[in-house]
């Protein structure tokens, strides 16, 4: 029963954080109707970004912490935003396959500009929070857990408000119905869709982060495997549907951990995709998803 | 208050408008009657800046909006219903009203305006906190007008507002399309299939053709005009 409590708290705050990475794909895809697939590169930035400015803070402090977290949400807003402005609207009228092209380009650009800044060995990642383990009975909760799971809590519920009570969000909604009848209201798509990719950037540098404090090594490839899994995950929960990115993360990285930790480990990694093949042949609008005719 | 002069679009090699003039008076409700493919969305789709012109002059208020942005040309107080409505159907009735009002900034003017709107449709206030998408035809056509009033416009245009609804509510929806003209003087172009209701609510007509406004005057004339009544009015 420990182990199964113990397993299940790793796995969440694994899936939190492929909920946070989850949450831009299905958000960009919902404005946009394209996977942004160099969102998983912003996440590895965002890491990059807490790696030097956490180094300039002191380790262990909690404000420290926070301080490198805001900083590389912040910088990662900024990229994406940099990121739609100049490669993806030039090409908001051509076919989506152009626009998934470039965003397989951009997302290369940024891991081998990442290699000649960052250089391709491995790092360090500095303890910006204070670090410490607190047993609960026979399960071990360790401090960076409750950071992943109270940050994710905490950005998803602000997620949820700027989304669903601000007009911004009630516009991010509309264009992502009907982007022509929104522009019929007066919104500027191209303000809100460049909105949509800082909220999401934003949430993939804490997800960077995050993953970086649990997992301290970094590279400028690390985004390639979680961005994948995030994919997943927002595949999982019904692309374009918010609620469903955070399950798919959890769901995810709860089977994640359970196989990591049984006899079958080596499979780990295989599971998201054997998750993925599941859903598109069973239930492809996803867990959330409504399955949608396309009208002619 | 809108004078289009010489305006021709075309989709690709596919020319749709081909020079066409109209002008539309303050206070006034014109219509734009044709057929299928005539032009008639073209033109609305056109002069919202939904599509650009290939030449002409769209001039509204006595300033040339042709090359205007669409969203900068609804906060001049031009706002197009289109056709098939276009209600943003996974939001509330309540929340397609407020993205009506997206441009304003004035809450009090927003109440003022909602109000306004539940009290020439009271249908939708029974459906506030209902999803737009679950609205019977009709209803989605108040809602689609009702969110255009929300901004509070100066000019409505408002594509085959009769299309695909219970006939027991287009009369509803072109009684309430009058009171908006009358009662607060929001000038109104009306495209419409139906020329027959068409004619009957509005001051003056054009008639388009392939492209081409063929016939123009006044409604009440081209009611009973030979030609136009063996084409569009069902002899």
């Amino acid at each position: 029963m420990s182990e199964f409590l113990q397993q299940l708290l790793n796995g969440l705050s694994l899936g939190a954080i492929y909920a946070l990475i989850a949450l831009g794909y299905t958000m960009v895809y919902g404005v946009l109707r394209f996977i942004n697939f160099a969102h998983s590169d912003v996440f590895m930035v965002g890491a990059f970004i807490g790696y030097y400015l956490g180094k300039l803070v002191p380790e262990h402090t909690v404000w420290g912490g926070l301080g490198v977290l805001a900083a590389a949400m912040i910088g990662c807003a900024l990229l994406g935003m940099t990121i739609e402005r100049l490669a993806y609207r030039p090409l908001r009228s051509a076919p989506t396959l152009n626009v998934l092209i470039t965003a397989i380009g951009v997302s290369l650009l940024l891991e081998y500009t990442g290699q000649v800044f960052f250089g391709a060995a491995p790092r360090n990642f500095p303890e910006i929070f204070p670090k410490q383990n607190f047993n609960l009975g026979s399960v071990i909760v360790t401090s960076n857990q409750l950071i992943v799971i109270a940050v994710s809590i905490v950005l998803m519920i602000a997620l949820q408000l700027i989304v669903y009570r601000t007009k911004i969000g009630t516009a991010m909604r509309a264009v992502s119905l009907n982007p022509k009848a929104a522009i019929l209201m007066g919104v500027n798509n191209d303000v809100v869709i460049s909105f949509t990719f800082g909220l999401g950037s934003a949430l993939a540098a804490a997800g960077g982060i995050l993953y970086a404090l649990n997992y301290p090594s970094i590279d400028p490839l690390m985004g390639v495997m979680p961005g994948l899994k995030a994919f997943v995950a927002a595949i999982l929960g019904g692309i374009g549907n918010i609620p469903g990115a955070a399950l798919g993360g959890l769901i995810l990285g709860t089977v994640e951990t359970f196989v990591s930790g049984s006899q079958f480990s080596t499979y780990k990694d295989a599971i998201a995709f054997a998750i993925l093949i599941i859903i598109l042949l069973f239930r492809p609008a996803g867990l959330l998803g409504k399955f949608t005719v396309e009208k002619v | 208050m809108l004078t289009v002069t010489d305006l021709s679009v075309s989709y690709g090699a596919i020319s749709a408008l081909g020079g066409i003039s109209f002008s539309i008076p303050q206070g006034s409700i014109v219509t734009l009657i044709g057929g299928n493919g005539a032009g008639k969305t073209t033109t609305l789709r056109t002069i919202s800046g939904l599509l650009r012109a290939k030449t002409g002059k769209i001039e509204f208020l006595g300033e040339d909006i042709t090359k205007l942005p669409a969203h900068k040309i609804v906060a001049r107080g031009l706002c197009h219903v289109p056709e098939g409505r276009m209600i943003f159907s996974n939001l509330t009735v309540d929340e397609n009203l407020t993205m009506g009002a997206y441009l304003l900034h004035d809450k009090e003017l927003i109440t003022k305006n909602r109000e306004y709107v539940f009290s020439v449709f009271p249908r939708l206030k029974e459906r506030i906190k209902q999803m737009a998408g679950t609205l019977s035809g009709g209803e989605q056509q108040m809602l689609a007008i009702g969110r255009a009033l929300m901004g509070s416009p100066k000019f409505l245009m408002l594509d085959e507002p009769s299309l695909g609804i219970a006939p027991r509510l287009i009369s509803t929806i072109f009684e309430k399309i009058v009171e908006i003209n009358r009662n607060h003087g929001i000038t109104i172009l009306l495209v419409e299939q139906n020329a027959n209701l068409a004619l009957e609510v509005s001051r003056s007509a054009y008639v388009l053709e392939t492209g081409r406004i063929v016939m123009q005057g006044e409604s009440k004339q081209l009611r009973t005009d030979p030609q136009l009544k063996a084409t569009y009015l069902g002899g």
